[in-house]
């Protein structure tokens, strides 16, 4: 099969890029070498939307920050994708810091961030009373919001492939052939062939680039550790507190999420391994100890996991976005580091005009349809829609996760779903199944079950998350 | 909607025992909500033996002492609806619950008897550093792989903790041909009995390594490996103690958490080291008409215990029901003294005319040392003990007639005496 | 000769002290129960162990059915019994009780179901 794009790598860039695609007449086929989508920087990230006043005045992080965040509330209204503008703040704990703040309150004027203002202590610690004490004062930035960045490319990619796209899992690519003007691409999964390929593969788009022999994208590869703590600590605060940025990123963050949890995190630490996505004892210290200088009530004792991600950091500072000087036919995507997630959005709808202008004149997909339903959900529908639900379906009348209130019902369609889950965090993030306060530890063995009777398999070829990551041996007996 | 005397929240051994004893003592219409898809609860994965010697005056296995129990509600008019979650208990106790087959249900009950049982405590609430490999799983987790499923979830096999049912999955796993490497517990002492530790690792010559930790997880698919270490005064691990064990599977058995989501949306007073609601000598908590019993009101080791509990609060389910028992209500706290870590019931109706006995468990270990019980500042008893261990749940009564001299400005300490 | 052994007879775990000499059991003390008496005399002799394990169901409602000895055998024939246990399997339905091996090793003990399939 021979398509006009390959996009190489499922995270929210792939993804939503490949959705773009697809409202032209175009075969694209969204290559991901993993098992799932989101299972690089998109997996485990913060999940903040942020405002735009970070990045410097100019560059593309700038502009499509901005741009991304306000396109935000609707794209996720349209993928029925958990969202809220929470705002946010940075918070200064000095005279020294205050100046810090002015100066992110300027340069986000200058990169044309809405509703921003600098507030006192007073109206701070009225807003967030959970603050330390010795905070000065912050920035408020009312247009920051978040977002689960892991459902938004759940569900971006759920509507590429409603919308004709081409999703193939497990399908590694190894090495690209240029000829007649189309790239030939040897994969895990067999042969691809495109006369487009957009490098969306994150900490690996380097080694793909290098596969045209383009050597360009220098990356370093940054760990950042989180914890996730228990919703009784959810409404800790309200908005997502940062407190002023350094120059390995933008430090600390205490944050709500959009699943009502406390989110802390992230370290910045430079590590050579592109998937070593361990946690470390030293990190969660350091997550600790930063958290409680912002929120002195943060306590680890709440929380219910730990977990790391990376980010590709760009050497140059800046996303690297656009046709490759070796060949323009590949389009580089790469270097996205936070405002990635924030960016998206923008990212998307600039990958897609370069190719449509490249390709010139590329008709529209008449039948283009930007909405994807959410699916439904047990634990937020009415008696009235409970009920309704259950006569229809049965399965939605057995619940599996005890803790989520997550029935039989969601995990089967979520297996169904457009690019559906195969494994047990694909399940996860998908139903939030074993998301809550047991991990798992009830629901785990029943999730394996219902994944093997859908995919008509035994129960120990069942992954957590692909490759090798079977949960059972041999039968005892 | 449906209307019932008595709804039992749990078909797990509490729930049996409160539903059948209500049963005998006069309450009509009852009806069990289980959510598993048979009655027993996790005692139909404990495949060992040890249960029913002091209720049964055998040895059983959890299977066998569970069926004993369920034969017995088969004979009555007891209803269960299995494979039956409940969604929320209201203000007013109208239940709510759903199953494939009703769909939403709703039940209007004059009491509910709370027998949730308890759940493991996961990874993530003990900041283990490393990979999200798969093979990490809790000891019931896998014991339910074993022992149900039929699938063998590891085969080199490292347990931290050294409750119970991790003892016991040391053995299990051993007999099935795994290897179990080592047991690590973060305590200077086991948090299981003394007996599983005898037959289930010094049997096998597994070693078990006290005030020793899992640090950190390797392996990026499957778990490859752990690295423990010996941990200081503070629980702190030791660097200089690291040690690399190759493994494929961590299994957890770090402590059971009381599963009270339910009990804490009716707004019930929870008691914060138990865990478990608070609970007078009927087992009712705060909430009228509302009485828990077995794990979900605290840790038990014994199921024996368990089910001479739910009997209690099946008859003080029953006496509310049926407006008998103690006519006034006068209650006093009881207290910890020296030593001891909790006590349920956490209040007495000093007004209730019968012996109460005083559940509790000790913080530590301690050696040849007294159990007092203390009322109003003289000693009621004083009992000698070889052994106390935070392991082993101990008790101590109240007689009748020291309540009977008692006010409601009276006092009830239990201590340890070294 | 002197022996302190915790006894795994029931939960409770008694710390018993034995006086033998070979086979010869002078004294036990520190049980609290005849269990327990019994228990230290064969298990400075000859000590022994229930066994739980579990078989393959044919055709059942799970793929396998508890089952346990119906008294202890030798601790060091454990793993032969082992052996046995996982060569056999059963047709459902079973029923709590049943006796799938009998006399396992000619231990005297049978290995029998704990639950229904």
């Amino acid at each position: 099969m021979s398509y006009d794009v390959a996009i190489i790598g499922a995270g929210v860039i792939g993804a939503l890029t490949a959705r773009e695609l697809s409202k032209y007449r175009l075969n694209v086929a969204l290559l991901e070498a993993t098992n799932d989508v989101a299972m690089g920087a998109s997996k485990a990230n913060s999940g903040i939307v942020h405002a735009g006043f970070d990045a410097m005045p100019g560059t593309l992080k700038a502009e499509l920050n901005v741009k991304g965040c306000a396109m935000m509330p609707e794209l996720c209204k349209t993928l029925s994708v958990p969202y809220k503008n929470n705002g946010s703040l940075v918070v200064a704990f000095s005279e020294e810091e205050m100046e810090t703040v002015k100066e992110l309150y300027n340069r986000g004027i200058k990169n044309g961030v809405p509703h921003m203002k600098i507030i006192g202590k007073d109206e701070l610690k009225a807003m967030e009373p959970n603050l330390a004490d010795n905070v000065c004062g912050a920035l408020d930035a009312q247009s920051a919001g978040i977002v689960c960045p892991y459902e938004l490319t759940i569900a971006a990619t759920e509507n590429a492939v409603t919308n004709g796209v081409e999703f193939k899992r497990n399908c590694k690519v190894t090495a690209i052939d240029f000829n007649n003007g189309e790239f030939t691409l040897a994969t895990t999964a067999g042969e691809v062939k495109a006369k487009y390929i957009i490098d969306a593969a994150g900490a690996h788009s380097d080694e793909i680039a290098k596969m045209i022999g383009d050597e360009s994208v220098k990356l370093v590869i940054r760990r950042g550790e989180y914890f996730i703590l228990d919703k009784a600590v959810g409404n800790t605060v309200s908005h997502t507190v940062f407190q002023c940025p350094t120059k390995m990123g933008k430090g600390i963050l205490v944050s709500p999420t959009v699943d009502g949890n406390l989110l802390i995190g992230p370290t910045a630490e430079d590590i050579e391994d592109k998937d070593d996505t361990s946690t470390t004892p030293e990190g969660l210290k350091t997550v600790k100890t930063f958290s409680v200088k912002s929120c002195p009530s943060v306590s680890t004792r709440n929380a219910i996991t730990s977990f790391s991600g990376l980010r590709a950091h760009p050497v140059s500072d800046d996303f690297i976005l656009g046709p490759s000087k070796v060949n323009a036919q590949f389009i580089h995507a790469s270097g996205i580091e936070s405002p990635g997630l924030s960016s998206a959005p923008a990212i998307a709808e600039y990958l897609a005009d370069i190719i449509t202008k490249a390709m010139g004149g590329v008709e529209k997909n008449g039948s283009f349809n930007g909405v994807r339903h959410d699916v439904f959900r047990f634990r937020h529908a009415t008696d009235e829609e409970k009920k309704a639900a259950i006569e229809k379906n049965p399965a939605y009348g057995r619940i599996i996760c005890r803790c989520e209130t997550i029935t039989e019902g969601e995990i089967v369609d979520a297996i169904k779903a457009p690019a559906g889950a195969r494994d047990v965090d694909g399940v996860k993030r998908r139903t939030r199944a074993g998301m809550g306060r047991c991990q798992g530890g009830f629901c785990g063995s029943k999730v394996v079950e219902i994944l093997a009777r859908e995919l008509g398999t035994e129960v120990n070829t069942i992954t957590k998350f692909g490759g090798k990551s079977n949960i059972l041996f041999d039968k005892t007996k | 909607m449906l209307n019932y005397d008595l709804v039992v929240v749990g078909g797990g051994p509490a729930g049996m025992a409160a539903a059948l004893k209500a049963k005998e003592c006069g309450v009509e219409k009852i009806i069990i909500l289980e959510r598993a898809e048979t009655l027993g609860g996790i005692l139909e994965q404990c495949i060992h033996t040890g249960f029913g010697l002091h209720y049964f005056g055998e040895e059983l296995s959890g299977p066998e002492y569970a069926a004993k129990f369920i034969a017995e509600v088969a004979e009555t008019d007891i209803d269960v609806k299995t494979d039956t979650m409940v969604l929320d208990i209201s203000e007013t106790n109208l239940v709510t619950a759903v199953n494939k087959a009703d769909g939403l249900l709703k039940i209007q009950a004059k009491a509910i008897v709370l027998a949730m049982g308890c759940r493991e405590r996961p990874r993530g609430a003990l900041e283990i550093a490393g990979t999200r490999a798969s093979g990490i799983m809790t000891a019931g987790t896998a014991q339910k792989y074993v022992n149900i499923d039929g699938y063998m979830p590891g085969k080199k096999v490292v347990i931290l903790g050294s409750g119970d049912i991790g003892l016991i999955m040391a053995r299990r796993m051993t007999l099935e041909g795994a290897e179990v490497k080592v047991v690590c517990e973060l305590m200077p002492y086991s948090g299981g009995l003394t007996r599983n530790i005898v037959q289930c690792l010094n049997d096998f010559n597994i070693p078990l390594r006290l005030s020793t930790t899992v640090v950190e997880t390797h392996g990026k698919d499957r778990l490859e490996g752990v690295t423990i270490a010996q941990v200081d005064e503070h629980l702190q691990p030791i660097e200089s103690t690291k040690e690399y064990i190759e493994c494929d599977t961590l299994m957890l058995s770090v402590g059971l958490i009381p599963e009270n989501e339910l009990t804490k949306n009716v707004g019930i007073g929870i008691d914060r080291i138990t865990n478990g609601a608070v609970v007078d000598e009927m087992r009712m908590t705060d909430h009228p008409g509302v009485f828990a019993c077995g794990n979900v009101l605290h840790v038990h080791d014994l199921v024996d215990y368990v089910t001479l509990e739910s009997q209690i609060a099946g008859e003080g389910a029953a006496n509310y029901i049926l407006g008998k028992g103690s006519k006034e209500t006068v209650y006093v706290n009881t207290t910890t003294g020296n030593g001891v870590r909790y006590l349920v019931p956490q209040r007495v109706n000093i007004k209730n005319e019968n012996d109460v006995k005083l559940y509790f468990r000790v913080g530590r270990i301690f050696k040849n040392a007294k159990v007092v019980l203390e009322c109003d500042g003289e000693i009621i008893s004083s009992k000698k003990k070889v052994k106390l261990a935070p392991g082993e749940m101990e008790n101590v009564i109240i007689p009748a007639a020291t309540l009977a001299k008692m006010t409601k400005d009276s006092s009830i300490v239990v201590r340890v005496e070294e | 000769m002197k022996k302190e052994l915790t006894c795994v007879a029931c939960p409770l775990g008694c710390s018993i002290t034995v006086e033998y000499d070979g086979t010869e059991v002078y004294s036990v003390t520190g049980n609290t129960c005849k269990r327990g008496d019994a228990y230290a005399r064969t298990e400075v002799v000859n000590p022994t162990r229930s066994l739980t394990s579990s078989v393959k169901v044919n055709g059942g409602i799970h793929p396998v059915v508890p089952v346990k000895s119906s008294c202890a055998v030798p601790k060091t024939l454990l793993f032969n019994c082992m052996k046995e246990i996982n060569s056999v399997s059963v047709d459902a339905p079973v029923k709590l009780g049943q006796v799938i091996i009998k006399n396992i090793l000619g231990t005297g003990a049978d290995i029998v179901a704990t639950n229904n399939d």
